[in-house]
């Protein structure tokens, strides 16, 4: 279909037409206009081998120039990807944005580093009072396991604090989430309330352990050196070790269990699941279970890597966006791959870009992707 | 004459708007009953307020003598119903093999056995088990969201218009599987604009019209019938 | 049901009087001009119309295109800012503050004292057009998308520019507050009367924003925002162009956003990157439009003043002898009051202080007030 052009002489002998954005010479047109019919029945699929071919480049590029930056992206990568797989999973069943994935994280930092220390800031600021009663006074609890900076004591508190954050989750669906939903709102009315839990939280962590930066452990561990001039702490080993390990059980779950399958399934499609026979209420019940499970280990990991600190929640909004989006919204795995880009990239930046912009390195991902492919890479058309 | 699904004066409709102005339908165990009547008339509400997808307020629906009025759905399901809805009734991103899971879901055994037997019916879908339902043409996402509502096993299944936007050819095929489903003892009703075929089909038939039941009877009688003949069937 | 009819008055009676009784307990029950409760209220009651127009903006944004930004902040910023560098004079020599532009005097031929007026007029429409070129950049990638995705990027570009502004050191004085913003009309008024000709000028400026947007919002135009709002399917089935009419709303509102931005720094006379965090600038801004109700212009306004009212009376019981728990963690609990302030009113009171309104032409306003009003009355009665 030829569409109709405006004609303009501009000087003798030749004929301009404007076509659509461009101008161009009359005799080209006609060619022009075909280019571009075709290109535009590519859809986005241009977008998705840029993207990819960018992504491939700056790995390799990465990997071979910058080895130790990248294997940090990638330790930086794996605290991100359990986050963004809890966002996105959250996201393909209850079809909103939460906003508050940043913070509640933080808020499961905090709950191991009270299990394991029992310290909260006491009767004035600044000054720290014990609870009494902590995972620390097991013998041994703190005793480095192998050449790791802490023991046992911490690990079962980062999985009390999954369990925790599993139930805190659960009853703020429970309490809000559920009530919007039986209401009908818009995903935006959704949006507005996550950010409102994300402040309030953020609050919450604030005026119970103040706003100086904590950590699990004290004292200095020093990093070992590897091949390829890599140096780790082992930490660091261990945080990539667990995160790739959930992910692993993610899909398994997802993909070759029947409580996995039925969510893939309501993510799909809630009403057809219902009809189903899905019992779709249980099925956001152990979504948020998950979801919440998954956010309060990536907090505390991400507390092992630096410190624990109530402003970080919010500002992790935007990396665990720009992964959950470059994954496509609602995929998983495709979180797990956008969380490592999105470290990678973070950390690598720092050779071009002054450090203080790395949190918005994440937004100039964002950005890319909406103009490339704005479903993401594994994202569904519709 | 004991029904095995009985909607008695069903007054439903979405938010403030009504339109189920009390409408009655039974089904005998092992029918086929087709519900026609023209755009509007409230047949696919219908099949929604008795499947517990939207509120009924007023009237009772019973299943096998139970109420099941307001029930949510995957109850109703449990009893031994299932409901196809009209469009977007496969899990895209889910294997064929998984869509049927699905739709057994709340069955734990003989999961293996009841596959292969809804894979006797439709041999098409077994061919490609691994395939993604997105990536099903019209005609075999229709198959298999039958394929699907059968998984249950159910004693009634409750179709939306499976013919609409399906070829002629492909439409002939569908209503002989579900022909071919009744025959083995499912009892069907079969919400359709076709009403021709639908009638062709079936042991008896509604006409719904403005939310209300217009006329009901013999499936043959009323194809035969001048006055259905001009008012629904178009001609 | 009576209940829900007497919050809205019991809320503005309650936060009225706090707003009052507390700053003249500390003051010690002094009335006069020149200190104790009057000027305060004057100072008050000047910062909640600049937020009245900053909740006015969103409110034309989010209330009634239904353009979801999640990053009031930038917009506040750019505006404050662009404003500040207009109406500064040149860096000085050996001064510690750095910044770029510095037009003030540039902008101040030697006529009518044009010096204490026409800069601050020609930086608030930079500021709004700065601030409006930003929405019309960020609309083009996003507005086509779900609506979460221009959230999302409206945070990030407001952290963007945040980093920008702190590391940028030679920019707006980095991370340090860019002090020294002259005040319009300072020269003719004493430092007594001043800050009430502020209010004054203010409170025409917040009338001006409502008018302009009330018109706005009631002509054919408006209508068809408010439509798009509604159901932009349909909209777009009736030949609306949903994407041109939803970035004139969004550009609109934060054009009108950055004017109140360049309001808040003349007011303030200061500007630092820590006043446009996420919380103060972003939040608080949509907690004022979904507490005063959106989609509800006199809610934009009735929002601002409770939530700012909640917000300086906190302050205020700071004052008070309170106990160590408390008294270290006051602005913590405030934080945590108006966050979940927002979710109580969203689960409690959706609709707000202050409902929409269902009218939308002006014809039909005037139809309705000369007949009876069945409509209105059957809606009424839906709600009881």
């Amino acid at each position: 279909m030829r569409r109709r052009c405006w004609r303009a002489k501009t000087w003798p002998g030749s004929t301009w037409v404007i076509s659509g954005m461009s101008i161009i010479p009359a005799r080209y047109a006609d060619s022009f206009s075909e280019l571009r019919d075709r290109y535009r029945a590519l859809g986005d699929r241009p977008g998705a081998i840029g993207l990819w071919a960018l992504i491939i480049a700056l790995f390799v590029w990465a990997a071979v120039f910058q080895t130790q930056l990248f294997v940090v992206g990638i330790i930086v990568g794996s605290i991100l990807a359990l986050g963004a797989m809890g966002l996105t999973l959250v996201y393909g069943i209850l079809k909103f944005g939460n906003f508050a994935h940043g913070d509640t994280m933080m808020l499961g930092s905090y709950i191991a580093y009270i299990l394991l220390t029992g310290t909260v800031v006491g009767r004035q600021a600044n000054i720290d009072t014990d609870i009494g009663i902590s995972l620390e006074q097991f013998p041994g609890a703190t005793t480095g396991i192998g050449d790791l900076s802490f023991g046992y004591g911490l690990l079962i508190a980062i999985a009390l604090a999954g369990l925790a954050m599993a139930l805190i989750s659960i009853a703020l669906d429970r309490v809000v989430y559920r009530r919007l939903r039986q209401r009908k709102s818009g995903i935006v009315i959704f949006a507005i309330a996550s950010l409102g839990i994300a402040f309030s939280t953020r609050a919450l962590m604030l005026i119970i352990w103040g706003p100086d930066p904590r950590r699990y452990v004290s004292g200095i561990h020093y990093a070992k050196h590897y091949p390829f001039d890599v140096v780790l702490k082992t930490d660091q080993i261990f945080i990539f070790f667990v995160a790739f390990g959930l992910a692993v059980a993610l899909y398994v779950l997802l993909f070759h269990m029947k409580l996995g399958k039925a969510m893939r399934a309501m993510a799909d499609n809630a009403d057809l699941a219902l009809v189903s026979g899905i019992n779709t209420d249980r099925i956001i019940v152990w979504t948020w279970a998950i979801g919440g499970a998954l956010m309060a280990v990536a907090g505390a990991l991400l507390a092992v890597q630096a410190s624990l600190k109530p402003d970080l929640g919010f500002g992790l909004i935007l990396p665990l966006f720009a992964a959950a989006i470059l994954g496509g919204l609602g995929k998983p795995h495709g979180a797990f791959i956008g969380a490592m880009v999105v470290g990678v990239t973070q950390e690598v930046s720092i050779e071009f870009i002054s450090a203080g912009y790395k949190p918005a390195v994440a937004f100039m991902i964002l950005v890319l992707i909406l103009l490339l492919r704005p479903r993401g890479l594994f994202g569904s058309t519709n | 004459m004991s029904a095995l699904l009985e909607a008695d004066g069903i007054v439903s409709g979405y938010g403030e708007v009504e339109i189920l102005h009390g409408v009655s339908i039974s089904v005998a165990a092992g029918e086929m009953i087709a519900v026609i009547g023209p755009n509007g008339a409230g047949k696919s509400t219908l099949l929604k307020a008795v499947f517990g997808l939207i509120p009924c307020a007023a009237g009772t629906v019973r299943f096998d003598g139970i109420d099941i009025t307001n029930q949510s759905p995957d109850r109703i399901v449990a009893q031994g119903m299932s409901y196809v809805p009209q469009t977007e009734n496969v899990f895209p991103s889910l294997s064929i093999n998984e869509n049927l899971e699905m739709g057994g879901f709340i069955r734990r055994e003989r999961l293996q056995e009841r596959l292969e037997h809804v894979y006797g019916i439709f041999p098409d879908l077994a061919h490609r088990r691994g395939d993604s339902g997105g990536k099903l043409s019209g005609g075999q996402r229709q198959m298999l969201a039958l394929a699907r509502a059968l998984m249950l096993e159910p004693r009634l299944l409750m179709l939306d218009e499976p013919s609409a936007s399906l070829s002629p050819k492909m439409v002939e095929s569908l209503f002989q599987k579900i022909d071919e489903i009744n025959r083995a003892g499912t009892a069907v009703l079969l919400v359709e604009q076709n009403a021709k075929e639908a009638l062709s089909l079936s042991d008896r038939a509604y006409v719904l019209a403005t939310g209300e039941n217009r006329l009901d009877g013999d499936a043959k009688t009323m194809l035969e019938s001048e006055d259905v003949a001009r008012l629904y069937l178009g001609d | 049901m009576r209940a829900g009819k007497l919050i809205t008055p019991l809320t503005l009676v309650v936060v009225t009087a706090f707003v009052i009784l507390i700053p003249m307990e500390r003051s010690g029950w002094v009335i006069s001009l020149d200190r104790g409760v009057i000027p305060f209220l004057a100072a008050f009651l000047t910062t909640v119309a600049i937020f009245a127009i900053l909740a006015l903006a969103l409110n034309v944004q989010w209330g009634y295109t239904g353009v979801f930004n999640f990053g009031v902040a930038a917009f506040f910023m750019v505006g404050a800012y662009t404003a500040a560098i207009f109406v500064k004079g040149p860096p000085e020599e050996g001064s510690s503050l750095r910044y770029v532009g510095g037009f003030g005097e540039a902008l101040s031929p030697p006529i009518l004292d044009s010096e204490q007026w026409l800069p601050f007029v020609i930086a608030a429409l930079a500021a709004g057009a700065v601030s409006g070129l930003l929405a019309l950049a960020l609309s083009l990638p996003t507005l086509r998308l779900r609506e979460d995705y221009l959230a999302i990027t409206t945070i990030g570009v407001a952290e963007l520019l945040r980093r920008i502004v702190i590391q940028e050191d030679g920019l707006v004085n980095g991370s340090r507050s860019l002090v020294g913003i002259p005040k319009p009309l300072s020269g003719y008024f004493s430092s007594d009367t001043e800050r009430f000709v502020d209010l004054a000028v203010m409170a025409v400026l917040v009338m001006i924003v409502f008018l302009i947007v009330e018109r706005g919002i009631r002509s054919p135009w408006g209508r068809v925002l408010r439509a798009l709002k509604e159901d932009e399917v349909a909209a777009a089935a009736s030949g609306k162009n949903v994407f041109s009419f939803k970035m004139q709303g969004f550009v609109i509102g934060a054009v009108i956003m950055g004017m109140g931005g360049a309001f808040f720094a003349f007011n303030r006379g200061a500007v630092g990157p820590t006043t446009f965090d996420h919380f103060f600038a972003t939040f608080m801004i949509w907690a004022m439009l979904m507490v005063g109700g959106s989609g509800n212009n006199w809610g934009a306004i009735a929002g601002a003043y409770v939530v700012w009212g909640f917000w300086t009376t906190t302050l205020q019981i700071n004052g008070y002898d309170l106990p160590d728990v408390l008294q270290s963690r006051i602005f913590y609990i405030r934080d945590f009051v108006v966050g979940s302030l927002i979710v109580i009113v969203l689960l409690l009171r959706p609709q707000g202080l202050f409902p929409e309104e269902r009218r939308v032409s002006i014809w039909l306003d005037h139809r309705m007030r000369r007949g009876p009003r069945p409509a209105d009355d059957a809606t009424a009665e839906a709600e009881t």
